[in-house]
C-alpha cells in the first residue's frame, strides 16, 4: 500500500505547442512495497497527469477503504479483482509526457510468480527503473528484476533507491546499496546503470530534486527520462524488413496501378534509401529499392520502427513472411534455434509436442530439441531440468519445419525475439530470445 | 557500418504511434481471413480511417467498415460516417440496435435508458452475421482504467466475453491473431494514443470531423454537474432550466449518455490548446454511463462491449 500526501489544486499545463523529442518506454520494477505505485502516482501527478476526477474516484475509493489519504496505487492497479485484493496481477500501461518527450510506461507487478509479467512489460521497454527500497537493500527480487531486464535486452537501467526518507537521506546507504548491486551487475555484465537515491512519497529527485539529497549530484530521474537517446541510434544497425502483406491493387480503375506491387511493412532495424542493393529471402533474388512510399507520398529513405511500403526494381516473387535486406548484411538462415525461453503457460512444456513459432511475420512448426539448462532467477545458478513451467527461463533449442532468418537477439530485438503458440488453444506459451 | 544510423533522428511521437498503428492494421490484413473495422463518425475512428489509408493504400482496405447504431445518434455524425465512406470508396455496413430489439434480443427496461450498454449484442449478432474473426477499434488505453491493462489483441471467446485475468501475453510486436470459429479478436491500434495525441494527429493530418465537436450554440440542461443536451431522446422535465450554451462534443456517442461541455474551441488548434489545460479525463466530463461505479467499464467489457 502507498500513500501520498497532500493533494494540492491542480496546475495548468502551459499553452505553447508541446516540442517534440519523441516517445520512450519504461518499465517499473518492483513490489508495491518498494514504493513503485507511489512513484509512478508521483510521475503522473508532478506531470500534471492526473485530472480531476480521477483523483476525486481515487479520494472516494480510499475512503471506502477506511485509507485517510489517498492510496496512488488505486491510479494503476486498474481491474477489479485487483482492486479488492489490493495487488497488482497484470501490466498496465500508462501514458504522460513532460512536454518534450511522451511516455508509455509498463507497471509489471513484482512477484515471483508473474516473471512472464515483467518478461512481457520488458520486452517493448528501452528503460528499466529497478527500485530498491533504501532500507532493505539489494535483494533476490533486484537481482531477478535485474536478471530478466539484462535478458530482454533493455538499453538503459535505472536503479533507483527509494524511500530515502526513511534512512535519514543518508549517502552511506545509497552507497553501499550502489555498491552490493554493483558485485553482481558485473558478473551478470550488466553496462550502463544509473543509481539514484530518491523520495517517491515526498518527491525527492523524482521531478523536483528537493532540499534533502544535495549530496547527491547526478541527474534527477525526469533529467535522465528527457535525456536518453532513442534505441535505434544507439549503434549503427543492419537493415531488417520483414514483409507483412503485399499490396496489388490489379483490379483499380487506375490503369497505371495495373503493375504495382507494393511490399508493406514497418523497417526492424537499420534504414533504407531509394537506389539500394536489397536481397529477398528465402529467395536470395537480388533488386534495388525503386521507390519508399507512405500513401501517395514518396521518401528518400526510411528508418527503424517506420512502416512503409517498398517498391523494388525487379518483379520478384514476395509473400509475407519474407524478409527484405540490405544485400551484403544477410541474416544468419537456419532451422535450428539456440535460445532463451521464457516460459509462459500454465501447462509445462511437453517435449513430444509440436508447437508453432513465430518470427518476424513468419510461422513455422517446431519441436524441441532439447533443454540444456534451466536458470534459478533468485540466484542465477544454471540447473539440469526436462521440464520447464509456468515463469521458468531456460536455454533450449529447437528443430523448425521452416527456415528463419534470425539475428542474434543482442543485436536486433526485432529480428532476435519469437513467441511460441499452442495450436490446440491458440495461446501463446513462451518467449524466446535467439542467442 | 556507417556513421549515418548514428547521426540520424528519432521519429516524432506522432510518427512512432501512426506506424505502430499501421503495423497493427497490416498485422490484421496478413493473420485474419474476415476482418471488420468499427467506423462511428466519431474521431478516434477518424484517425483509423487515415491509418487505413496509410497502410493499404493505393490498394483498397482489406475490411469494410462497420457501424453499430443505436439509433440515438446525432445527424451530423450519422451523416460524416456516410460521407467519409462514400470518399474512401470502401464499404459501410450498418446494423441497428432497433433491429435487435425488434428481433426481441435486446429489450430495454424503458424507451429512455441510454442505448450504449446494449450495444453489445447487435455488434455480437453483427459479427455472428458475416462471420468476422476480427475486429479493429479505436478504444485507448488512457480512457479508463479497464482499458490499461488491455491487450492490443484481445481475445474474445464465442459469446464475447473479455476475460481480465485470462488474457494471452503480448511480447514485442509479435501479435497472436489466432482464433477458433465463433471467437474472434478485437484489435486496438491506436491502444497508445492518448486523447491530446488524437487531437494532434487530427491537426497534423488535417482530417475532417462531424461539426458537433467544435464549439457551437445549443440548448441545454443543467444536470448532476455535466450538461445534457435538449433532444428528440432528451427531453426538457418538469423544473428543467433550459439554457443556450456554446457547447462542443469530446466525444460523439449515443445522445442520451454523451454530454457536451462547455466550449469556445471552434477550431483543432483551440482544442488541442484546451485539451492540454483540461482538468477532467474525456470519460469523466462526457460519459454519463460511466459514472455509475469505479469498474463499470470493466464489467461492460466482460459483456462483450468494445
Amino acid at each position: 500500500m502507498s500513500a501520498i500526501d497532500p493533494i494540492e489544486p491542480m496546475q495548468a499545463l502551459p499553452l505553447e505547442d508541446i516540442p517534440d523529442n519523441g516517445l520512450l518506454r519504461f518499465l517499473t520494477c518492483g513490489s508495491v512495497d518498494d514504493g513503485k505505485s507511489t512513484l509512478i502516482g508521483r510521475l503522473l501527478f508532478d506531470s500534471k497527469t492526473i485530472l480531476a476526477d480521477t483523483l476525486h474516484a481515487m479520494q472516494r475509493s480510499s475512503e471506502k477503504r477506511g485509507l485517510d489519504v489517498v492510496d496512488l496505487s488505486l491510479l494503476t492497479d486498474g481491474l477489479q479483482a485487483e482492486r479488492e485484493q489490493g495487488i497488482t496481477i497484470d501490466v498496465a500501461y500508462r501514458y504522460f509526457t513532460t512536454g518534450t518527450r511522451k511516455y508509455i510506461i509498463a507497471d509489471a507487478p513484482g512477484h515471483e510468480q508473474y516473471t512472464r509479467n515483467m518478461v512481457t512489460a520488458a520486452s517493448t521497454a528501452d528503460l528499466a527503473i529497478i527500485l530498491i527500497d533504501a532500507r532493505k537493500g539489494v535483494l533476490a527480487q533486484t537481482r531477478r528484476h535485474s536478471y530478466i531486464a539484462h535478458l530482454l535486452g533493455i538499453p538503459h537501467v535505472v536503479v533507483a533507491v527509494n524511500k530515502m526518507d526513511l534512512v535519514d537521506y543518508s549517502p552511506e546507504v545509497f552507497a553501499r546499496i550502489k555498491a552490493d548491486y554493483l558485485a553482481f551487475a558485473g558478473k551478470l555484465g550488466i553496462e550502463n546503470i544509473r543509481f539514484m537515491p530518491m523520495s517517491a512519497l515526498h518527491g525527492d529527485m523524482i521531478v523536483e530534486r528537493g532540499e534533502r539529497l544535495d549530496w547527491y549530484a547526478g541527474p534527477s530521474l525526469i533529467e535522465v527520462l528527457e535525456t536518453v537517446p532513442p534505441v535505434h541510434s544507439a549503434h549503427a544497425e543492419k537493415f531488417r524488413f520483414p514483409v507483412q502483406y503485399v499490396c496489388r491493387p490489379q483490379d483499380s480503375a487506375n490503369p497505371e496501378l495495373h503493375d504495382y506491387r507494393g511490399f508493406m511493412g514497418r523497417v526492424e532495424s537499420g534504414e533504407l534509401t531509394i537506389g539500394d542493393a536489397v536481397t529477398v529471402l528465402p529467395s536470395g533474388r537480388e533488386t534495388r529499392v525503386k521507390d519508399i512510399q507512405v500513401l501517395a507520398e514518396s521518401l528518400p529513405s526510411a528508418v527503424a520502427e517506420q512502416s512503409v511500403t517498398l517498391l523494388l526494381e525487379d518483379e520478384i516473387d514476395i509473400s509475407r513472411g519474407d524478409m527484405i535486406v540490405k544485400s551484403g548484411e544477410l541474416p544468419k538462415l537456419g532451422k535450428e534455434i539456440d535460445a532463451m525461453l521464457c516460459w509462459l503457460a500454465e501447462a509445462p512444456l511437453d517435449p513430444r509436442r509440436k508447437y508453432l513459432i513465430r518470427h518476424t511475420t513468419r510461422d513455422s512448426k517446431a519441436m524441441l530439441a532439447g533443454i540444456d539448462y534451466r536458470i534459478d532467477i533468485n540466484t542465477m545458478e544454471r540447473q539440469a531440468s526436462d521440464r520447464l513451467v509456468m515463469n521458468d527461463i531456460a536455454r533450449v533449442r529447437f528443430k523448425l519445419a521452416q527456415p528463419i532468418f534470425a539475428d542474434p537477439y543482442a543485436e536486433s530485438r526485432g529480428t532476435g525475439a519469437f513467441i511460441v503458440i499452442d495450436e490446440s488453444s491458440n495461446n501463446t506459451i513462451g518467449a524466446g530470445m535467439i542467442l | 557500418m556507417s556513421n549515418a544510423a548514428l547521426s540520424r533522428v528519432t521519429l516524432s511521437h506522432l510518427d512512432w504511434l501512426e506506424s505502430e498503428a499501421i503495423h497493427i492494421m497490416r498485422e490484421v490484413a496478413g493473420q485474419c481471413s474476415n476482418p471488420v473495422l468499427l467506423f462511428s463518425g466519431g474521431k478516434d475512428s477518424i484517425c483509423m480511417l487515415r491509418i487505413a489509408e496509410k497502410a493499404f493504400r493505393p490498394g483498397r482496405f482489406p475490411f469494410p467498415l462497420m457501424h453499430i447504431d443505436t439509433g440515438h445518434n446525432y445527424q451530423e455524425v450519422i451523416d460524416f460516417r456516410d460521407q467519409r465512406a462514400a470518399e474512401l470508396g470502401e464499404r459501410l455496413i450498418v446494423r441497428s440496435l432497433e433491429d435487435s430489439m425488434a428481433r426481441g434480443t435486446v429489450v430495454l427496461k424503458s424507451a429512455d435508458e441510454p442505448r450504449n450498454k446494449h450495444q453489445s449484442i447487435t455488434l455480437l449478432e453483427a459479427i455472428e452475421e458475416f462471420a468476422f474473426d476480427a475486429c479493429i477499434g479505436g478504444a485507448r488505453r488512457d480512457e479508463e482504467k479497464a482499458r490499461a491493462k488491455e491487450r492490443i489483441f484481445s481475445f474474445r471467446d464465442e459469446f464475447g466475453q473479455w476475460d481480465p485475468k485470462n488474457q494471452r501475453p503480448e511480447l514485442w510486436d509479435l501479435y497472436n491473431a489466432r482464433s477458433f470459429k465463433g471467437e474472434n479478436i478485437r484489435v486496438f491500434p491506436i491502444s497508445n494514443w492518448t486523447e491530446i495525441d488524437v487531437w494532434q494527429y487530427i491537426e497534423r493530418e488535417q482530417l475532417a470531423l462531424p461539426s458537433i465537436y467544435f464549439a457551437h450554440h445549443r440548448p441545454v440542461v443543467r444536470r448532476s454537474g455535466g450538461l445534457l443536451p435538449v433532444t428528440a431522446v432528451t427531453p426538457v422535465k418538469p423544473g428543467d432550466l433550459v439554457e443556450e450554451v456554446r457547447v462542443r462534443f469530446r466525444t460523439v456517442g449515443d445522445i442520451t449518455c454523451t454530454a457536451p461541455v462547455e466550449s469556445d474551441a471552434d477550431s483543432v488548434a483551440k482544442i488541442i490548446a484546451e485539451t492540454a489545460i483540461t482538468t477532467i479525463t474525456e470519460r469523466g466530463a462526457t460519459r454519463l454511463d460511466d459514472q455509475t461505479s469505479d469498474a463499470s467499464m470493466e464489467q461492460r467489457k466482460k459483456e462483450g462491449y468494445f
